[in-house]
C-alpha cells in the first residue's frame, strides 16, 4: 500500500545557494505524480529531499516539513526512512561488482534477511515486476554490468522494489532508455501504482502526460501548478505552464 | 521557440483564409445565377467545389502531420483541432453555395417577385464567414462574439424571407414552386451563416477553452 505525502514549505540550500523556496504540495496516496521543469528548476533537489538524502550531502542545509502517512519523516531514522521510500535515479547504477541476483537483494540482505529461498523469492518476484525476469532468468550470476542500459534501469527498479517501499522515487528513470524499454517502464509504473506512490521527475513531456495522474510544473525552486495531468496538458491556468509545456518557454 | 510548429500554424491559417475566399467565390457566382437564372452558369458552379475539396484536405493532412510530429499540447492543440473543424464547416458551407445553383436549374423565370432580403441574406452570411475567419488568424474574441449577434440578424431575415413567400404562394397558387425554391435559398444561406458562427465558437475555444454557443 502507497502512502501519501504532504510537503509543507519546503526549503533546500546548496551552500548559500537556495534551490527550493518554500514548496507546498500533497501527493496522493497510490498515483503517479510527475514532476516537469527546466533543468536546474530543482526537480532532483525536491525527491531527494523526499528520502533525506538530500541533507546528506555537506554544505545542505533543508526547513520545511514532510509529512509521510501522518508522520514527519524528520522524526524517522533516515535508513528506515529509505527503506520505505525507494528511489530510481537516472542513470541505471548497478552495484559493479555484484551478480545481478545480488544486485536485487542487497538491501534485503542489508535489513538482515538471509533465508536463502526466500531472497530467491523476492529476487524473482522483484524482477518479474520490473519486467527483466524472463530477460535474466537463465544468467542471474552474471555481473550486473554486463546488462545494456535499460536492461541495468530495471535491474535498478528490481532492487527498490525488493525492500517493498510504499513510495518509489523516480528521477528520470528513463531517459537513457530506447522507446521500446520506455514503454516497459511506464507500463511498469501503471502497474506499480496500486500498491506504491510514485513520484515520477521526466523532462519528458508526452511521458507525463502518459503516465501521470496529477502534474507539478516547477520553476526556479517554487512550485508554479500542481494538478490534474489532463488540466495541465490542455488548459493549464498559469501562462508559465502553459509556455513550458508548449515549448515556448525562454 | 517552437518555429516549425508557429510556421505550421501560421500556414493553416492562410490555406482557411485561401479556402474562404474560395468558397466566398463560389457563393457569390451561385448567388449571380440566382439573379439571372442563367442555367448555364448554374451548371458551371455546380462542378467548382473541386478547389474547396482539395484545401479542406491541405488542411486535415497538415493538422495530422502537426499533431504527430510536433506534440501540440494546450492552446497549440486547441487550434489544430479547431482548423480541421474550420475546414469542414467551409465544405458545408460551400456546398450550400452550390446547393444554391442546382436550385436555379429547376427555377422557370421570371422570378414572381424582385429579390431583395435574399441577396442581403448573402452579403451577410458572407461577410460572417470573413469575419470568422479573421477572428481566427487573430485569436479575436471580439469578433468572434459579434457573429452571434449577425447570426441574429440573418435568423430574422429569414424569418421574413419565409413569411413574404409564403404570402405570395398563398395570393397565387401559380408561385407555389418558385416560393417553395426561394425558401430553400434562404434556408441555405440561414445554414450557411451559422456555419460561419461555428467559427466564433472555435475561436472561443481556441482562447478561453471552453466552449458557448454562438448560435440561439
Ligand atoms: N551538488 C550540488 N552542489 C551545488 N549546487 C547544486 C548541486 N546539485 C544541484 N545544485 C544546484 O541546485 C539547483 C537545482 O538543481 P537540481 O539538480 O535539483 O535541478 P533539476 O531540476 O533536477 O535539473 P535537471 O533537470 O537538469 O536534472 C541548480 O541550480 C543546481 O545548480
Ligand atoms: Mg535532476
Amino acid at each position: 500500500m502507497g502512502q501519501s505525502i504532504s510537503v509543507r514549505d519546503l526549503e533546500a540550500w546548496y551552500g548559500s545557494n537556495k534551490t527550493l523556496k518554500g514548496i507546498h504540495m500533497d501527493i496522493a496516496l497510490n498515483n503517479v505524480t510527475a514532476i516537469i521543469g527546466p533543468s536546474g528548476c530543482g526537480k532532483s533537489t525536491f525527491v531527494r529531499c523526499i528520502n533525506r538524502m538530500h541533507e546528506t550531502m555537506p554544505g545542505t542545509k533543508v526547513k520545511g516539513e514532510i509529512i509521510l502517512d501522518g508522520v514527519s519523516i524528520y522524526d524517522q531514522d533516515p535508513v528506515a526512512l529509505r527503506k520505505r521510500v525507494g528511489m530510481v535515479f537516472q542513470k541505471p547504477n548497478p552495484f559493479p561488482s555484484m551478480s545481478i541476483y545480488d544486485n536485487v537483494v542487497a538491501g534485503v540482505k542489508l535489513n538482515g534477511m538471509t533465508q536463502k529461498h526466500k531472497l530467491q523469492a523476492i529476487a524473482e518476484k522483484s524482477l518479474r515486476m520490473a519486467a527483466l525476469w524472463d530477460e535474466v532468468k537463465d544468467r542471474l550470476n552474471y555481473s550486473g554490468m554486463s546488462l545494456s542500459g535499460g536492461q541495468q534501469q530495471r535491474l535498478c527498479i528490481a532492487r527498490a522494489l525488493a525492500v517493498e517501499p510504499s513510495v518509489l522515487l523516480m528521477d528520470e528513470p528513463a531517459s537513457a532508455l530506447d522507446p521500446i524499454a520506455t514503454m516497459h517502464i511506464e507500463e511498469l509504473i501503471r502497474q506499480l501504482k496500486a500498491d506504491y506512490t510514485i513520484l515520477i521527475v521526466t523532462h519528458n513531456m508526452q511521458q507525463a502526460a502518459r503516465i501521470a495522474d496529477s502534474t507539478a510544473f516547477f520553476l526556479n525552486g517554487e512550485l508554479v501548478e500542481h494538478g490534474p495531468t489532463s488540466d495541465i496538458f490542455t488548459n493549464p491556468s498559469d501562462k508559465r505552464t502553459e509556455d513550458y509545456i508548449s515549448g515556448r518557454f525562454g | 521557440m517552437r518555429q516549425s510548429l508557429n510556421e505550421g500554424q501560421l500556414d493553416l491559417t492562410k490555406i482557411l483564409k485561401d479556402m474562404g475566399e474560395e468558397v466566398g467565390k463560389i457563393l457569390q457566382g451561385c448567388m449571380q445565377t440566382l439573379l439571372s437564372l442563367d442555367k448555364d452558369q448554374a451548371d458551371f458552379w455546380i462542378t467548382e467545389d473541386q478547389r474547396v475539396n482539395d484545401y479542406e484536405r491541405q488542411v486535415d493532412d497538415l493538422c495530422v502531420r502537426l499533431i504527430a510530429t510536433q506534440q501540440p499540447v494546450a492552446k497549440d492543440l486547441r487550434k489544430i483541432i479547431s482548423a480541421m473543424k474550420i475546414s469542414t464547416d467551409l465544405e458545408r458551407m460551400g456546398d450550400l453555395a452550390i446547393d444554391i445553383a442546382k436550385i436555379v436549374r429547376r427555377i422557370d423565370g421570371p422570378l414572381c417577385k424582385p429579390l431583395i432580403d435574399i441577396p442581403e441574406m448573402a452579403e451577410m452570411a458572407l461577410g460572417m464567414m470573413r469575419q470568422g475567419l479573421e477572428a481566427y488568424a487573430g485569436e479575436n474574441m471580439g469578433l468572434a462574439h459579434d457573429l452571434a449577434e449577425q447570426d441574429d440578424k440573418v435568423d430574422s431575415l429569414y424569418k421574413k424571407v419565409v413569411r413574404d413567400l409564403l404570402l405570395i404562394m398563398t395570393e397565387d397558387p401559380e408561385n407555389l414552386d418558385q416560393g417553395m425554391y426561394l425558401a430553400f435559398v434562404a434556408r441555405y444561406l440561414e445554414r450557411f451563416a451559422d456555419h460561419a458562427t461555428n467559427i466564433g465558437e472555435n475561436v472561443i475555444y481556441i482562447t478561453t477553452a471552453g466552449r458557448q454557443d454562438l448560435n440561439i
